[in-house]
């Protein structure tokens, strides 16, 4: 195997499918990246896989002899990286992979191609969705997901097609956040519920999200149940499906509402921010809507306090709440809107949360965050 | 009750005791289980008692001075106690009885002054500094205390009267039964002097034997051994303080202490076991206590500690800290048995289990992050239900059903726990 590459592009290219490779992985060849070189199309591809999630990207290179090698992943991504800017020859020679860049050599140990696993199978594609609009949404859903390891189903971002309606949604049991969008299906009447590890999902949508439109492969189209895989220009990945029964969630949606207040994100966010930085670990930052204003405090008498007021539009009878201050912030955060929309009806039920444009616009309810309130027990 | 039992020294000068400057005070409550079991049982009063589990593995918790007489010392097991003294009396422990009476003491001392450092249920020191315009010398002060305690609650305590903490817990024990002892400040160094090393607080049968191997059998060996060489027998830190108390140098101050850290329960079995079914159901109740005394003290914790001892006695300790704290009994338990599931034992042979909850904030001021699939009636509703019950028909009247006994199934239980 002999070829020449510019330096960005296998950076680029190493640096991508290298970037989940484990550091002490269970078997050695699952730290190595495969790196095969085809002569008649002039493609160098690379692919990396953990038995969860498979990256596989292919990137235009002077092929001279076409092959096949398995080397250190993050070895080859620190070296590609720091080499001047200046084309790149690797080639085989023994049990070495050559990598000469300018006066830089560096030889490489081959690891044994035949121990590594085979890669799932290139998925089909089930439909396309623009690339902006999905990476935004997958931020905006993802902030909801449990990072802990009590249920590991909620470490997921569930994604639910019927047609062209595509929803995210994701719950730690504390909050919730959805995001409805349309999509491109290759067919009508595609129906699919999944569930993808959160952490996999947004960091496979903000590498993919830079691209117009990231296909997506569904179901068996994507080498078999329990995988799902997404494709943007010469990028492709798959990962691994999240195994049981997602709690039945649709009951948590308040079906009435009696307080409503429309605030400006951004001052509440800033405000949020500030008075939080006196509430201690696990105390919450207390919200007070009346007189066309929200009054914020945390901290107790004990302790430091803090307080603010912004300005809201409010409608209904007054209410006080408490939240955790971070996961009010992640919702603001996410809403993505000039201004949010608060929905209360009583302060030991949910908020609901989401954004609009205009003060006396109406709500976008193409994302919703549902947040619990903090209560005090005696 | 102490293990080492020394007499009281002669009174080294003549005429009554100087008190001034002796202003910390120790009170300890003479054979405090066995003379408040003793309330309830009027006619065993006079006669060897002896209170502890009665099981094989039982081991003493208290005894009358009637059956110290014989030998009998706390912590001593039970069967060798009825060997020493077969004609005792064996009372089951009433803790919730000793709490009780423990809470009025303490309610007394903190009637005196504020600087109370309670160390147990029936023992704590006092510093009287501040109380002696209102209520008298040190001395006056400590019989007071004693009438007091004497009238209010029928049991008696000795109290040690001297110008340090170690003194004047000296002094409490030489006091005792229902005495009170004061060690002037010039005598504090000749009463010292008199007695052998193991008097020292700190100095257990370890360091008393490497203090016999230097030759040095009473304080006043210690006092006068260069402290370079007590801290190359005993270490630096010991060396120094051992010689720093033995010329009566003891600058600790009473420190009043905060609210209770923590709660826990721990069961010691008759025999070992290694039923994994039986030590879960030993969890569960032990989880059942410990929340429901959190729940009386109006307490929530959040940091769910597991205690392990196997049949050779190696112990361990695993924890894990819950996201909000909790008074839930179902809550504590799932911490303890992931826990004890998450040690991967097979079949080991288990002494004793334990389950504790630390990191303690009082359930009124805490935060509670709310679930958004939680019930409207939850767990800790269910708590509250079987507490109430319990105030009305007694401990155990609502209990889990892998808790029941056969003989549960058909009557009440009225058992007391240990």
């Amino acid at each position: 195997m002999k070829f020449r590459v510019e330096r960005d592009t296998l950076a680029d290219a190493v640096t991508w499918v290298a970037r989940g490779l484990p550091a002490r992985p269970p078997v050695p060849v699952l730290a190595g990246v495969l790196l095969s070189a085809d002569a008649e199309a002039g493609t160098i591809t690379l692919s990396a896989f953990d038995y969860e999630v498979s990256a596989r990207i292919s990137v235009p290179a002077d092929v001279e002899e076409g092959g096949t090698v398995l080397v250190l992943g993050r070895l080859l991504a620190d070296i590609s990286r720091n080499l001047p800017n200046k084309p790149i020859d690797v080639a085989v020679s023994g049990n070495k992979v050559e990598v000469a860049c300018g006066s830089s050599r560096f030889s490489l140990l081959q690891m044994p191609v035949g121990d590594y696993p085979s890669l799932p199978v290139a998925p089909e594609t089930s439909g396309s969705i623009d690339g902006h609009t999905f990476t935004q949404a997958v931020a905006q859903v993802s902030v909801a997901a449990d990072r802990g390891d009590t249920l590991p189903i909620l470490t997921g971002v569930r994604l639910e097609i019927d047609g062209d309606r595509m929803t995210l949604l994701a719950t730690d049991r504390y909050r919730l956040a959805m995001r409805e969008l349309s999509w491109r299906p290759a067919s009508s009447d595609v129906s699919y519920v999944g569930l993808i590890p959160a952490r996999t999902l947004s960091e496979t949508a903000r590498a993919l999200g830079a691209s117009a439109s990231v296909d997506l492969a569904l179901g068996s189209t994507a080498g078999g149940d329990g995988l799902i895989g997404f494709e943007a220009g010469s990028r492709r990945t798959t990962s691994r499906l999240l195994d049981g029964e997602y709690p039945k969630v649709t009951s948590i949606f308040p079906t009435s509402t009696d307080t409503e207040a429309v605030i400006r994100t951004a001052d509440l966010v800033e405000a949020v921010k500030r008075v939080s930085l006196v509430a201690e670990r696990n105390t919450p930052v207390r919200l007070r809507f009346a007189e066309g204003q929200v009054a914020i405090e945390a901290g107790t008498g004990e302790d430091a306090q803090a307080s603010e007021a912004v300005g809201a539009e409010i409608t209904g009878p007054d209410i006080e709440i408490a939240f955790n201050p971070h996961f009010l912030l992640d919702g603001l955060g996410a809403v993505g809107t000039t201004f949010s929309r608060l929905a209360f009806t009583q302060s030991s039920r949910p908020a609901v949360l989401s954004g609009q444009e205009e003060e006396d616009g109406e709500p976008d309810t193409s994302y919703r965050y549902v947040l619990m309130p903090v209560r005090f027990a005696g | 009750m102490s293990r080492r039992q020394y007499s009281a020294p002669a009174q080294v000068s003549s005429g009554p005791p100087d008190d001034t400057g002796c202003t910390i005070l120790h009170v300890d409550m003479d054979a405090f289980y066995a003379s408040v079991s003793l309330l309830d049982h009027p006619d065993l009063v006079g006669t060897p008692v002896i209170v502890g589990g009665s099981g094989t593995r039982g081991v003493v918790l208290s005894a009358t001075y009637e059956a110290r007489a014989s030998g009998v010392t706390s912590a001593m097991p039970m069967s060798r106690a009825l060997r020493l003294c077969p004609t005792a009396t064996v009372l089951p422990p009433e803790h919730e009885r000793y709490a009780e009476v423990s809470r009025a003491v303490q309610a007394t001392f903190a009637s005196i002054t504020p600087l109370v450092e309670p160390l147990s249920l029936d023992e704590a020191f006092l510093d009287v500094s501040g109380a002696r315009r209102l209520l008298g010398s040190p001395i006056e002060i400590g019989e007071l205390i004693r009438a007091r305690i004497v009238d209010e609650q029928g049991v008696t305590c000795s109290v040690g009267v001297a110008p340090s903490k170690f003194v004047a817990k000296l002094a409490s024990g030489l006091a005792k039964p229902d005495g009170l002892l004061v060690v002037p400040s010039a005598d504090v160094v000749p009463f010292l002097h008199q007695l052998p090393v193991g008097a020292l607080w700190g100095v257990g049968d370890r360091t008393e034997e490497a203090l016999r191997r230097l030759g040095l059998r009473t304080v006043a060996d210690i006092a006068h051994t260069p402290v370079a060489t007590l801290r190359r027998a005993l270490g630096e830190a010991a060396g120094g303080h051992l010689h720093d108390l033995s010329w009566g140098r003891d600058p600790r101050r009473v420190e009043p202490v905060r609210e209770e850290k923590s709660v826990g329960a721990d069961e010691t079995f008759p025999y070992d076991v290694d039923d994994p079914d039986y030590i879960r159901r030993e969890l569960l109740r032990l989880s059942d206590k410990v929340a429901s005394r959190m729940r009386a003290a109006g307490l929530s914790g959040r940091t769910v500690t597991l205690k392990v001892r196997f049949a050779d006695f190696t112990t361990i300790t695993r924890s894990r800290t819950l996201k909000d704290p909790t008074d839930v009994s179902r809550e504590i338990f799932g911490s303890a048995l992931a826990l004890y599931d998450a040690l991967g034992l097979q079949r080991a042979r288990i002494r004793l289990v334990g389950v504790r909850l630390s990191s303690v904030v009082e359930t009124a001021s805490a935060p509670v992050q709310g679930l958004l699939d939680e019930p409207d009636h939850g767990w800790r509703d269910a708590d509250r239900a079987v507490d109430r019950a319990a105030a009305r028909f007694g401990r155990g009247s609502v209990t889990p059903a892998t808790l029941l006994t056969s003989e549960d199934a058909h009557f009440p239980r009225h058992s007391h726990t240990t």
